[in-house]
């Protein structure tokens, strides 16, 4: 691997954001340039980069990054809730407190590794669910999830005019977080989190967690002790987690707990599979593919893939629907499903191990095996 | 002293069922040594052998209804009620434990499916894609369950002669408040009876010792000319089949829905680590310990002192065991300790 030098990430990073700031004018054709999908998009964009800074570098499988993501949208709308609709405070503080939870949960959990790290992950995942949905209804609201009312007391709101006529809306000085504006806001920052996990994948710091990917045991015998370092892992993917939770929060002020269960963590495991673990694109990819095909997938009905088959003969176009339909619409998780079954079994890379191999095919030169996108 | 009795008793009907489960789960990883995701996909298939074999008994046709002479009602009469009387309405009834015998062969056919079709390509590959391709096999599997039987969870009466309440407490001489629903009994004997056959299974047949052995040292019996992968294609049978029972005769107490697997997914895989992976006993004694706990933390008086005890007691302890021994409470040495 050639050592990335910084031009060349500038430069990297120069085609990203531009290609994720003009992506309501390329995805117009696409049929995807709705506000609420974009802003999808650079929410789980943001979950995923900060996952795949502890699943990608160093093989840590956690199923409980959920967690962080519900922790962050509850203390978001408790911001909007007690202090401003200014999601700035709302955003801060879902990232700390996620940060601090995720050191908790992570000095606990970094205690194992492998498969015993998942289920340790997974448990806790599943205690902060149950809780919020018993004990905790006072913080969560239980099953109605929490959601702002008029007599919040919102306390710098305050300060500054009296309460208006219904519901106040989420803003970031000004800006609105619905629509486009809302859209630029999440894509500042998923550019932000994704400079970021850039100079860490880049960094002395990442290389040390490739390194106990690779061989724990001998990064120890050399003198690292490789707890600190997870640690730190562990605590950033909580905060990116946190932060997608609080954007979650901003763009639709509504915490749920079924945000906090387990398969929802599957879901970015999922996405930064699809796209390509260990690799600083993939997971923008994974989201990106994703969240787009679940928003075209699920709207298909059989009348839509009517339409879609009309240029074969009706038996053949009525077979077509018969077998494609199970596929569509609300069986969209079934497609995934079986799409991410057939990535693992035959691309352990994602799409990034797929379009190296297309480029190698084209080049014909024996080139070293990328070891950076195989999971182990 | 009835409170306490009745809380033990259904400490180890929920035990029964987590034993059940996990003892097929730790087979798996016994012996093939793969983490298997789509664990609780199975009990959820086993729970729906019992819906689908129930449909398949019921099937109707409209008969003219006899009791309504206004005017030509019309009423669906199942088949079997049509063919042999009562004997027929009696089958319906019993078609929960009837459909144990259904779900025998079905089970072992998925089971030998799954595992020559997917599991075996991954024995040799890391535990992380193991649980990431069992983890999307389990989605597919139900959402393939949600398309055929809807979203909806399915109602499944026990038999009628066992759909009461059990006058334990008399039969005991405990007074006669102490009752006890008749299908956990059922159910509670059932776990037990499948675990002492498993047990006899693999302790008291060469066969069994044969599994055991592979258990220990794969190679070696393999050197011994002894053909492991089938063995172990046979035991991966044997856990579709304990787990699709224990979802069979779970029916009853809680109504399928396609969802029961990812629930039950994770308790066992709890229990499978506090009892130490790879050891059977171990995970059935786990089942039972964390059954009775779980219950005993649901009662009210422990409720009040730590207020939402029964809804993380199970992972507390999880955590906990993870921490301060490493291998669980039954685990061999040196297996799976990292």
């Amino acid at each position: 691997m050639k050592a990335p030098t910084i031009k060349n990430d500038l430069f990297v990073m120069l085609i990203f954001s531009a290609v994720i700031l003009t992506m309501p004018i390329w995805l117009e054709p696409m049929g995807a340039n709705y506000p609420d999908l974009l802003q999808k998009f650079a929410i789980f964009g943001i979950f995923a980069v900060g996952y795949n800074i502890l699943f990608g570098l160093t093989g840590y499988l956690s199923f409980g990054h959920a967690a962080f993501l519900g922790i962050g949208s509850y203390t978001a709308v408790w911001s909007f809730k007690l202090l401003t609709m200014n999601i700035f405070p709302a955003i801060i503080f879902s990232v700390l407190i996620s940060g601090l939870f995720a050191m908790l949960i992570g000095f606990i959990t970094l205690r194992r590794s492998g498969i015993y790290f998942s289920i340790l992950t997974l448990a806790f995942a599943q205690m902060f669910y149950n809780l919020a949905y018993s004990v905790l209804t006072p913080i969560t609201n239980g099953e109605t999830g929490l959601q702002l009312t008029r007599n919040d007391p919102r306390i710098i709101d305050r300060l500054f005019s009296e309460a208006g006529e219904g519901l106040p809306s989420t803003d970031f000085f000004g800006f609105a977080m619905s629509g486009y504006s809302g859209f630029y806001i999440c894509a500042a920052l998923l550019i932000i989190t994704f400079f970021i996990s850039q100079r860490i994948f880049h960094s002395p710091f990442g290389v040390k967690l490739r390194a106990i990917k690779s061989n724990q045991t001998r990064m120890k015998y050399t003198g690292y002790n490789t707890r600190p370092y997870l640690l730190a892992a562990f605590v950033i993917s909580g905060m990116y987690a946190g932060l997608a939770g609080g954007l979650m929060a901003a763009t639709d002020p509504l915490a749920g707990a079924e945000r906090m269960q387990w398969t929802a963590s599957g879901e970015v495991v999922l996405m930064t599979i699809l796209g390509g673990v260990g690799t600083l694109i993939g997971p923008m990819l994974g989201v990106g593919i994703i969240k787009y095909f679940e928003n075209i997938f699920s709207a298909l009905n059989d009348q839509a893939l009517l339409q879609a088959y009309a240029f074969m003969p009706d038996w053949l176009a009525n077979i077509m629907v018969a077998i494609t339909s199970p596929f569509v619409g609300e069986g969209w998780h079934l497609t995934l499903g079986a799409l991410f079954v057939f990535i693992v079994i035959f691309l352990p890379g994602g799409i990034m191990e797929g379009i190296d191999r297309i480029k190698k095919l084209f080049t014909k030169k024996p080139v070293e095996p990328e070891k950076e996108g195989s999971l182990s | 002293m009835d409170a306490i009795f009745l809380q033990i008793l259904n400490g180890l009907d929920k035990g029964g069922a987590y034993a059940l489960i996990a003892l097929g789960l730790t087979l798996v990883f016994g012996t093939l040594g793969v983490v298997n995701f789509a664990h609780g996909a199975l009990f959820m298939l086993g729970a729906f052998c019992s819906v689908s074999f129930y449909k398949l008994i019921t099937i109707s046709k409209q008969v003219k209804d006899e009791s309504i002479t206004f005017f030509d009602a019309f009423k669906e009469q199942p088949y079997l009620e049509i063919w042999f009387g009562d004997f027929g309405t009696s089958i319906i009834d019993f078609a929960v434990p009837l459909s144990i015998l259904f779900a025998i062969p079905v089970m072992l056919l998925i089971g030998l499916i799954m595992e020559r079709g997917l599991i075996r390509h991954f024995y040799k590959r890391t535990h992380a894609e193991q649980i990431l391709v069992t983890f999307g096999l389990a989605i597919v599997l139900q959402e393939i369950i949600k398309s055929f039987f809807g979203a909806n969870p399915i109602p499944m009466p026990p038999p009628e002669i066992v759909s009461g309440s059990a006058p334990i407490g008399a039969l005991l001489g405990l007074g006669d408040s102490v009752v006890y629903p008749w299908w956990r009994l059922i159910y509670l004997t059932f776990s037990g009876i499948i675990i002492t056959a498993v047990f006899a299974f693999l302790n008291m047949t060469t066969y069994g010792m044969v599994v055991r052995a592979g258990m220990m040292d794969r190679e070696t019996v393999g050197l011994l000319g002894i053909n492991v992968e089938r063995r172990f294609t046979v035991v991966f049978g044997l856990a579709a089949i304990v787990t699709g029972l224990a979802g069979v005769m779970y029916a009853p107490i809680l109504p399928p829905d396609y969802h029961m697997g990812m629930d039950f997914l994770v308790l066992s895989f709890v229990v499978v680590v506090v009892g130490g992976m790879g050891s059977l006993g171990g995970a059935v004694a786990a089942g039972f310990l964390l059954g009775i706990l779980q219950s005993f933390a649901s009662m009210n008086e422990v409720k009040s002192i730590f207020p939402g005890i029964d809804q993380i007691i199970i992972y507390l302890v999880a955590v906990v065991i993870l921490l301060v021994r490493p291998r669980g409470l039954m685990g061999r040495k040196g297996v799976m300790e990292d």
